[in-house]
């Protein structure tokens, strides 16, 4: 193996590693808020990767009904909780309502990347906060285990509700754009610069969104100290679906970065988001410059044992994660309910 | 007219009892302590006023019921509670933790930050460090003033001298001395009875979660029972 292969190998890796260090922090995010492990994080990738083929195809993608159903659940769970009215029928039946009509008069137009994209994530993005509404706002105090099990549930659902409206072929997009970028003896493809580029604006956001913004702070005190944050009269219910929309968003852009590079199937986002996962555990589900490097990490151990050995690949790359799971319960980090 | 009324306030830890049919009221503007040993349940009495514990009983908040009413609506209507545990943020800093207590208000313009800075100058010098570094009073000051940044007109304070040193205590009854002075009304609760019913108008002896005893400070302070039971012979 010489240096142009070990180039392209970790090349390949930290692109890949990218999408897995945003799945990571969002994960980080959404447990250090709500102390949801989000196990689901998967299906959204695979919805945004599914809800973009369709409409780069020009055709209307199944996930806008589900958008739908699930507003109205959402609706019905929070006005039984009593709820205010008005704002929840703008977030939950008005907000669907008016995606679709979007979605139905832009999709057989092809409007191009830009429009598309910014489609599917208006179609993905909400499932989050209703899935949370629905799921897991009743179940607030529940401990973590619990939430586990919830957070589970909803995978299996929503991979099932994937075969439903996508159906079991797999979809692939073109690429964003069909220019390339030649380093010496690499070539970086259009696709991979998009999905680093991005990245890296998205990082960006999220550092200014948390360190700078007030209500980003609000999210972080709810993770620091969920009692103290109830007590100055933040919402952790509102914390909640905050955390859930920017995980989803995330999940979804994840995926419309990834479908014109691979084939995506209603089940491929599974080991994509437990890839993530496994970054996030390695970088104990707390730290978010952590939860980056351990997933570009990830990335390129996985690039290089597909290389050497790529009927092990993901094998290679799961079992990562046992050494530092040793290591960590060696070194007792109690992660679980500190503050109770 | 009274801020704040408890009446029959019953809270129980699954079947234990922990609070039972205590009633009070705090004035607008007044101070009113409530003392009692450790265990008796005065913490549990303010985390139940403010919604953090479910109880049974009726409490009003300017006349009006709070029913079911949750932290953050009592927090918008100008219930401040400052735990026993303090629950700052602490991997942030001073000023954020600040600006959080205003959370709910940050549409309202006000110089709310000037105003707790100018009562604790000390968080003023310290406002770029993290929470988590302060000294024990320090953090009691922040978390004072974070609840002040609510506006509140009714601050419950609990054990704010808990494990703080002589000298830093009676800064912090000091403080308690000039809010009080500012108009809003304090809920103290104590386990410093002597201290507690220096500062306050008002007393309540708490004792294994009821109401033993009740009056004037002035008069508690003096009564034989709470100078044998809490105050000592000096």
């Amino acid at each position: 193996m010489d240096s142009t292969i070990v180039a392209i190998l970790v090349q390949d890796g930290i692109v890949n590693g990218a999408i897995y260090a945003l799945l990571a922090l969002s994960l980080v995010l959404v447990f250090a808020v709500t102390r949801v492990v989000f196990v689901p994080q998967g299906e959204f990738v695979a919805y945004g990767a599914l809800t973009y083929a369709a409409l780069d195809s020009g055709s209307t993608p199944g996930s806008l009904w589900l958008l739908c159903a699930l507003g109205a659940l959402a609706f019905v769970a929070g006005v039984i909780r009593r709820g205010p009215v008005l704002r929840l029928a703008v977030t939950s039946l008005v907000l669907p309502a008016v995606v679709t009509g979007l979605t139905l008069w832009l999709a057989p137009l092809k409007p191009g990347v830009a429009v598309n994209a910014a489609l599917a994530l208006a179609i993905v993005t909400p499932m989050a906060p209703y899935i949370y509404r629905i799921g897991f706002q009743p179940l607030a105090e529940a401990s973590v285990l619990v939430l586990l099990i919830a957070a589970v549930a909803v995978h299996l659902v929503l991979a099932g509700l994937g075969l439903v409206f996508f159906g079991p072929e797999g979809s692939r997009a073109t690429a964003f754009a069909d220019f390339s970028l030649s380093l010496g003896d690499l070539t970086l493809p259009g696709q991979a610069l998009w999905i680093l580029g991005l990245t890296a604006a998205l990082m960006a956001g999220l550092y200014g969104f948390f360190g700078f913004t007030l209500l980003g702070k609000a999210l972080r005190a709810t993770a620091v100290n969920r009692l103290g944050a109830r007590l100055v009269g933040i919402a952790t219910a509102q914390s909640g679906g905050i955390a859930f929309a920017l995980a989803g968003a995330i999940g979804a852009l994840s995926g419309i970065l990834v479908v014109p590079l691979t084939t995506v199937y209603y089940d491929s986002g599974f080991v994509i988001g437990l890839k993530g996962f496994t970054a996030a555990i390695i970088a104990g589900m707390g730290s978010y410059p952590g939860a980056v490097l351990a997933a570009l990490a990830v990335g390129v151990l996985e690039s290089f044992s597909s290389f050497w050995a790529s009927a092990f690949k993901e094998v290679i790359v799961f079992t990562a994660i046992i050494p530092v799971l040793l290591w960590r319960s060696l070194r007792h980090v109690t992660l679980e309910d500190e503050e109770e | 007219m009274n801020v704040l009324e408890v009446e029959r306030l019953s809270v129980a830890y699954g079947a234990i009892p922990a609070v039972e049919e205590v009633s009070l009221a705090v004035p607008e503007g007044g101070l009113v302590t409530v003392i009692g040993p450790n265990g008796a349940g005065k913490s549990t009495l303010l985390n139940a006023i403010m919604g953090v514990l479910p109880s049974r009983g009726a409490i009003r908040f300017d006349g009006a019921a709070l029913g079911a009413a949750g932290i953050e609506a009592r927090v918008e209507r100008g219930m401040a509670l400052v735990p026993e545990k303090r629950e700052l943020f602490a991997t942030m800093t001073v000023a954020d933790n600040l600006l959080l207590g205003g959370f709910r208000f940050r549409r309202q313009a006000g110089g709310e930050l000037e105003r707790v800075y100018a009562l604790f100058p000390r968080l003023k010098e310290r406002r770029a460090q993290q929470a988590g570094t302060l000294s024990g009073g320090e953090r009691q000051m922040l978390a004072m003033g974070r609840a002040l940044m609510a506006k509140p007109r009714l601050l419950m304070l609990d054990e704010p001298s808990l494990g703080l040193a002589p000298l830093i205590v009676r800064d912090i009854f000091r403080i308690i001395a000039d809010l009080r002075a500012t108009g809003v009304a304090i809920l103290l609760v104590e386990q410093n009875a002597r201290a507690a019913l220096q500062v306050a108008d008002r007393g309540y002896v708490l004792e294994t979660g009821r109401v033993t005893l009740e009056g004037d400070a002035g008069a508690l302070a003096g009564d034989s029972r709470i100078v044998e039971m809490y105050l000592g012979a000096g």
